[in-house]
């Protein structure tokens, strides 16, 4: 599952045509608003909002997918916690973003640090069924919260605040507010990718004995990687809610996990900005999907079977396919 | 009270050998052939409604039945010979994520094709009653006629599994594929016939239950994550395993939901118990899970993790 670049120029360090495709997206993200404007469809704001808040998770997932081939079938579970943070917190009249993200973090990185230690138990097959099974625990777990709505869900009276203010009742504000956390997050994976830790979860993916043997412990890289990606994700889940201004346990269903995952591969495992657009172009494919037609998720289901039999590298994959096509 | 837990515990069971017949095709999926099947649960609801169909053709549940093997058989092949097949060399990501697509074809095309309506299936005649089992105390006989079907399948796997050629096969594939592969086995044939075994399982399990449940397209879903659950706690690959697996994980899951709020009770005030109860007892099988695979992560029966 070796996913890292061969052809990049020997001298240029390889992760730069990642940053510069990263770069190029959060120019057009920062650009997207006023195009809306322009277009006076003020609805669009809000799915763009949606998508930013996905690219977070999606790329908090190819933290453990991509880089240390950890397949979370539950992460639908730390989206979840953070639109609950915001709702529960909410409730008792504690409105500040900041201190919902901090709870949103704290609830992932205690359901993360437990569930992972015993996941990690496991290889392969098993990793997938016990994460899913857990995040399914969640799911059940908020199902059951009669106090905010049980499975019908619970409506937010106001959106979170920024130091007292309520700028982010604004569309806009809270696009670029998604926006900036976005590319913090980004920022700060990178960082961690090309960091020392980050080497060692690559080594491990690449062979774990090896790293073992060599000195280093697998299962505590892989642990702390488990947490910081739960983590991340629920700061999306805090977005999430303050997005549709509503929370359900439909946040976290299995379902969600799943496409989470289809977005990481879509846009390529292991490469971080491939993730964001992997988000954009699955949840522009269901928008548009779903514009055609009721029955959607039957075309989705294709693409997805399809993309898996035919171009098993993703988006990434087909583009770099096509351009060494044409080097040829 | 004694009349409760017996009447629950035959409820957990009754649960339990669907779960099996679901599982025992999973866990040989996932032993033998090494594929993540997330469309399962899928098989499960497709055979629930081939006999919805079949019997409101024939107007007879049995004819339903009968009809509805070789439709399950079909449906295997189908499925193995156009998408599964392609997945045996690739990663278990790509595995989750075709399965993944399969479902949602699935959910959908069953929606198309049959409306999003739950459809019921009427209870055949002779099977309709309930018999006294302990005074005052009846049960269904149709839930009992499950078991016993249940529990016969069961058993005629453990015999072909143990006691036949193909059965042999089986067992050295979940052992070590590569092998089984050098020694001239087709091992491609083999496969086929297991994922086609696993398909029709559950989609028998699918049509024993229709009778008793409505059958919509968010049955296979509930059940699929349940089912991972059994395959893990026994073993993967491991038939014995997975009937122990599923007859823990269903008795605990339909006791966990009436005794644990009672249980609790005894420590805590009545409306905190009953809240409480509520909020654990659908935790309770996977909080089992985690013990079991803290103490054993292959499962109970599973040779390698």
């Amino acid at each position: 599952m070796s996913v890292v670049s061969t052809s990049a120029p020997a001298r240029a360090p390889v992760l730069a045509p990642r940053v510069k495709a990263a770069l190029v997206l959060f120019t057009l993200f920062a650009l997207f608003p006023p195009v809306v404007t322009a277009l006076d469809d003020p609805f669009l704001i809000l799915i763009g909002t949606r998508i930013l808040a996905y690219a977070i998770a999606a790329m908090a997932l190819d933290l453990i997918l991509g880089y240390g081939a950890m397949v979370s079938f539950g992460h639908a579970a730390y989206l979840g916690f953070g639109t609950y943070a915001v709702a529960i917190l909410s409730s008792y009249g504690i409105h500040d973003i900041l201190l919902q993200t901090a709870a949103a973090i704290a609830l992932s990185a205690v359901f993360a640090f437990v569930t992972g230690a015993i996941s990690l138990r496991t290889r392969g097959v098993y990793f997938i069924m016990i994460t899913l099974a857990f995040g399914q625990m969640a799911f059940f777990f908020f199902i059951s919260l009669s106090a905010y709505g049980g499975d019908d869900g619970y409506g937010l009276r106001q959106r979170s605040t920024l130091f007292g203010s309520d700028v982010l009742e604004n569309e806009y504000a809270l696009y670029y507010a998604t926006l900036v956390v976005l590319i913090g997050l980004f920022a700060l994976s990178h960082r961690i990718v090309g960091s020392r830790f980050g080497r060692v979860l690559t080594g491990i993916r690449e062979n774990a004995t090896r790293m073992e043997a060599i000195g280093y412990s697998p299962f505590r890289y892989q642990l702390t990687a488990f947490v910081i990606s739960g983590c991340m994700t629920s700061i999306a889940g805090v977005f999430l809610a303050n997005q549709a201004e509503f929370v359900s346990p439909a946040f976290m269903s299995w379902h969600r996990s799943g496409e989470l995952i289809v977005m990481v591969v879509l846009g390529g495992i292991g490469t971080l900005s491939g993730a964001i657009g992997g988000a954009v172009a699955a949840l522009l494919l269901e928008e548009f999907l779903g514009k055609l037609t009721e029955h959607w998720r039957l075309w989705f289901g294709l693409f997805l079977v399809l993309m898996v039999l035919f171009s098993p590298r993703g988006i990434t994959g087909l583009i770099q396919q096509i351009q060494q096509g044409r080097a040829r | 009270m004694m009349n409760l837990f017996v009447l629950q515990l035959l409820n957990g069971v009754q649960l339990g050998v669907l779960l099996f017949l679901i599982a025992a095709g999973l866990t040989l999926v996932f032993g033998i052939m090494d594929v993540v099947n997330l469309a399962h649960g899928v098989l499960y609801m497709v055979g629930a409604y081939f006999v919805a169909t079949f019997a409101a053709l024939t107007g007879s549940f049995w004819w339903g039945l009968v009809l509805m093997l070789p439709a399950a058989v079909a449906v295997g092949l189908i499925l193995e010979y156009v998408v599964i097949r392609r997945l045996y060399t690739r990663s278990h990501l790509d595995q989750v994520l075709a399965t993944f697509g399969l479902v949602m074809i699935a959910n959908e095309t069953v929606k198309i094709v049959w409306g999003v309506s739950p459809l019921s299936v009427p209870l055949p005649e002779i099977l309709s009653g309930s018999v006294p089992l302990m005074d005052p105390l009846r049960y269904p006989v149709y839930r009992i006629a499950i078991i016993v079907a249940g529990l016969a399948v069961a058993a005629g796997l453990f015999v072909t599994i143990n006691h036949t050629r193909i059965g042999m096969l089986l067992r050295a594939g979940a052992t070590n594929r590569a092998m089984v592969s050098a020694l001239g086995i087709d091992i491609g044939k083999l496969f086929a016939i297991v994922f086609t075994l696993g398909a029709v399982l559950a989609c028998l399990a699918g049509a024993l239950v229709a009778p008793i449940l409505s059958v919509d397209t968010g049955m296979g879903e509930s059940v699929l994550i349940l089912t991972f659950v059994v395959v893990v706690i026994g073993g993967i690959g491991s038939i014995k395993g997975a009937f122990l697996g599923a007859i823990l994980v269903a008795v605990v899951d339909t006791l966990g939901g009436v005794f644990g709020p009672i249980l609790l009770r005894a420590v805590l005030d009545p409306s905190a118990a009953g809240q409480a109860g509520r909020m654990l007892a659908p935790m309770l099988v996977y909080i089992l899970m985690a013990a079991i695979l803290f103490a054993r992560p292959a499962g109970l029966f599973g040779g390698r993790a």
